[in-house]
Order: C-alpha cells, then structure tokens, then sequence
C-alpha cells in the first residue's frame, strides 16, 4: 500500500480514527508521517491531518497551473502544510476551496463581526484626495476628457464612501 | 517589565473568582487575524515575518489594555522561559517553537495575550476564572475593535476572516473552557459525555490543547467550527453545553457521595495522604492527586477552617509543580527529571504539611459495615 501523502513510498504508518460516527483512515511512508509530525503524539491531530488531506483532493479540483499572484503559493504546497500562503489565495483557489469549508464548518458565509471599516475608509479618502488632485490639473490644462473620467471615478468612490 | 515579575504573581484566571469554579477553571476566547494580502507566517520570508512584527508589536503595546504590560521577541527568551508561559496557557506550544518574527505582549494580570506571528499574523487571546466566555470575548473583542482602527485586517465579504488554516476562516474564534470533571471519571460517564458533545460539533481535548491527554481530570471544549455563526451564537451554544456538562457533574458528584461515600473518603484520603508524605513524584502523579484533593474542597470535606487547603492553593500548585515552572525555580541548573520529581514532592509537602486532614465525619457513612462497595 502506497502512502496517501507522497503516494510513492511504501506505507507503514496506519492511522484510524471515528469522526462523527464516520472512520477515516490514512496511511503513510515513514518520511511523510515524521514530516506530518506523527510521532510526535503531543503535537498532533489526525483530524487535522485528514482535513488538510482531504483539502488537497478538493484543491486539485481547481486549475492546476493556479498560483496565487500575491504569494506564489501553488496547491502543491496546500498539499504538503494543510494551511494557505496569505489571504489572497481564498480568492485564488477559490473553486476548490468552497466545498472543502462547506464540509468544515456550519456554513459558507460568514454572518459575524466585520473590521471597523476605517482603514478601508482611510484608503479611500486617500485616493479620493489623489483623484481630486488630478482633476484639478487636468481642468486647468484643459484636458477635458481625462476630467470627465475622473469625475465619474470621483462619483463613483463618493457612493462606496457614503453609503 | 521583566518576565520574572510578571509570573512572581499567579494570573486572575488562577487566583480570581468566577461563576461556577468548582466545574469550570477558566474560560478563554483566541481570536485569529491576518494583515490583508501579506504571507501568512508559515508562508513568509523571514523578512516579511520580521516587517508583520514591525507592524503588529506597537500597535498591540499601544492599546490602552495593554498600558501596563509585558512584551518580548520569543528569540530573546530561553526554550524554559517559553515553556513556562505555555504552562500558563500564555502562549500556545506551537508558538513557543517559533523563531525569529515571533513575539508575545501580555497584560499584568495575564488575563490578555497576543501571540505575533504565530500560525496567523495576531492571535489575541482573552482569559478568565470560571464561567465567563461572554464577558472574555467582550474585552478581546474591544481590543479587536481598536486594533483594526489603525490595521487592515484580511477580511472577505462572504467568508469573513481570513486565516492560514481553512478550519479557522470566518469569525477566527476558537472559545473554550478548562472544566475539571472527577466526578465523570470516577462514575465513568465521562466517555457518554465527550462523545455527545463531539456529536453536536463541539471538541473536547486534554489540558495542552490538540492532542494531548486528560491528565488530572481536566478538559477542553471548545468549538469546532469557525465559518456560519454569528461570535455570540457560538458562545452561547458552548455555553449552553458547558452548564449541561456543569449539571452533569454536580450530579455525579453527589451521586458518588450518596451511594459510594467509602470510595470518595479513601480517595480523598489517599490523596491527601501521597502528597503531604511523598518524596518523589511525576507531573501526572501530582496532576491526578491534585484533582482528587481539589474535589474533596469542592465536596467540603476538608474541615471548616483558614487553614484547610483552599481551592486556590491547589490551583497554584497545579502551575508550580509543572516541569517548566520547577525548573525556573532551580535557578539555571539544569534538573534532571528524577531531581524535578524530588522538588515537586517537596514543594507540595510544604503547602500541605500543615493543613488538617479531611474531615471524615462530615460524610455520613450510614452503616458503614453492612457496606458493600468493595472499590
């Protein structure tokens, strides 16, 4: 029998475990099983070894050339940590990522606290002050076109600002 | 502020008071944040790691919580001094064995602390005596609330928070409660309870988290899932199980004194007896006796006096007699295990030498020799 993690070398660690009422075995080589700390009993969960596996065989549902544009992490290395590279890659691995959390968790959206939008709010004043700048420049060189675009952006901004 | 002064006291989680103390030991809520489009920690270059720390380290010390507190780089620490605030539940295991970027910044009173870098960019973790998850998530919360005034948080409109590990991805809050259950294990109910508490999606775990045994009669429950509930619709469901498990060993407790009073009393007795006159003992040993003399506290056993073991007292050597804790105390000699067993004897007997013993006559033991309970 293979290992379930490289899928190359003889398995010779087997592991079982019940989760909600369901058994769920893996088995793995002696490299993987050390990598996945599984002997170290104190820092390991099999649940938590299951899911990342199980993750990975959603995750490949994907496009497989996918990388994440922000980190560079591929889905090769959701593979081998079971975490992702940076908060980009929800958005990157997307596809394969929702039916993974809809088996994980209770739902799919997320229905509690949201951040203070203020650091979002700041950013957008920023830009607003840059546009506004612009605009400026671009009526006293009379580049009238240009203006109009801006002015739309500046609309546009000024709705997301005042909701 | 030094280390040292900081665990001189131990935290209002030990030696404060809280609904509920004969069950539950503390309540604590971990929150998980990242920085928006930045590597997660287990992804990022040590560069990166060290700018997340730049960025997270003063704006965690300037929250007006943190105005009286404690922060070090963990690469400025020994491996004993992290173990110690792992035995303190101050940092989690994984985190002590995190290098360079990584940092912890506590409050005084130990009831706050920010884990920097360690599976995500911020855990903040909020801790408190007895039955209080509500009241913890509020204060962790408040300091969420001020950090992402100056912070961009990473946050999707569908999936909330987002974090390293999917399992953690929505509310990125892990709730928990350390209840001591004796009273389960003695009956051997404590199985049929963990495992309905698995069924409704709540995990029960030993004293260090993930994969660790129950030692001295201690467990974790906490949820399980992160993403579809609202922060205060999971706590009041963990809450909610939490005063069923309380019941329950309330229950049980008084069930064994009814009906098996003799087994409680030489437990107890026993107890007693191996920790005020033992000369050698394990961290298991002294946890498992620890518990058994805690819930002869609890049954009020013990007589009515300032000088009977108090609940806190054996709550303090729960925490001093850990390996870490004992080996801080040896001053920088290296302990072997044997010498450690040795001091935590010790220490014990000089806590306990002089209280009085239990109380046997405050357990009715009705017609103790028609008794037929041959535990």
């Amino acid at each position: 029998m293979n290992c379930d993690v490289c899928g190359e070398k003889e398995a010779s660690v087997f592991l079982t475990q019940i989760v909600e009422g369901k058994m769920q075995k893996v088995n793995l080589c002696e490299a993987c099983s050390k990598a996945k700390g599984v002997n170290d009993p104190t820092g390991f969960a099999l649940a938590d070894l299951l899911l990342g596996l199980g993750a990975a065989q959603q995750l490949e549902k994907g496009p497989a050339a996918a990388k994440c544009p922000v980190c560079g992490f591929t889905q090769g290395d959701f593979k081998k940590t079971g975490r992702l590279g940076c908060s980009e890659c929800y958005v990157t691995f997307a596809d394969g990522l929702t039916g993974m959390l809809a088996n994980m968790h209770k739902g799919t959206l997320h229905v509690g606290k949201s951040p203070g939008n203020r650091a979002r709010k700041r950013e957008l004043n920023a830009r607003m002050q840059t546009l506004r700048e612009t605009l400026d420049q671009a009526v006293a060189t009379e580049n009238y076109e240009e203006a109009a675009a801006l002015r739309d952006e500046i609309r546009q901004l000024e709705a997301e600002l005042i909701p | 502020m030094k280390l040292n002064r900081i665990i001189a006291n131990a935290g209002e989680w030990l030696s404060g008071d809280g609904p509920h103390r004969q069950v539950v030991v503390s309540s604590r809520i971990r929150l998980a944040r990242n920085l928006a489009r930045t590597p997660f920690p287990g992804w990022a270059k040590r560069a990166e790691r060290l700018h997340t720390l730049e960025l997270l380290r003063p704006a965690v010390e300037s929250l007006p919580e943190m105005r009286e507190s404690y922060a070090q780089n963990l690469t400025e620490l020994t491996a004993l001094e992290r173990q110690v605030l792992v035995e303190r539940h101050l940092i989690s295991r994984e985190h002590a064995a995190k290098g360079a970027g990584s940092a912890v910044v506590m409050n005084v009173e130990q009831t706050l602390s920010f884990m920097i870098n360690e599976e995500d960019h911020l855990r903040m973790q909020g801790i408190r005596c007895g039955l209080q998850l509500h009241e913890t998530y509020a204060m962790v919360d408040q300091c969420d609330t001020e950090l992402a005034e100056c912070l961009e948080f990473a946050y999707h409109d569908d999936l909330g928070y987002l974090t390293a590990c999917p399992t953690n991805v929505g509310t990125g809050m892990r709730a928990s409660a350390m209840l001591h259950l004796p009273g389960l294990v003695m009956s051997e109910q404590i199985n049929k309870i963990i495992n309905s508490v698995n069924k409704i999606g709540l995990a029960v775990r030993g004293l260090h988290g993930e994969g660790t045994e129950a030692m001295g009669n201690l467990f974790q429950v906490s949820n399980q899932t992160t993403l579809g509930e609202s922060e205060p619709q999971i706590i009041e469901r963990l809450n909610e199980v939490i005063l069923h498990i309380i019941e329950h060993e309330e229950n049980s407790r008084q069930q064994l004194l009814e009906k098996r009073p003799a087994m409680v009393l030489d437990q107890i007795g026993r107890a007693f007896g191996i920790l005020c006159h033992a000369h050698s003992m394990t961290s298991k040993e002294a946890l498992n006796l620890l518990s058994i003399l805690k819930l002869g506290v609890d049954l009020e056993i013990f007589p009515n006096s300032d000088a009977a073991p108090s609940r806190a007292t054996i709550d303090e050597l729960f925490i001093e007699t850990q390996p870490a804790h004992l080996q801080k105390g040896a001053q920088g000699q290296k302990m072997t295990a044997e010498a450690r067993d040795a001091l935590r004897a010790t220490l014990i007997r000089a806590k306990l030498n002089s209280l009085p013993p239990p109380d046997t006559a405050k357990v009715p033991l009705p017609e103790v020799s028609k008794q037929t309970d041959d535990e």
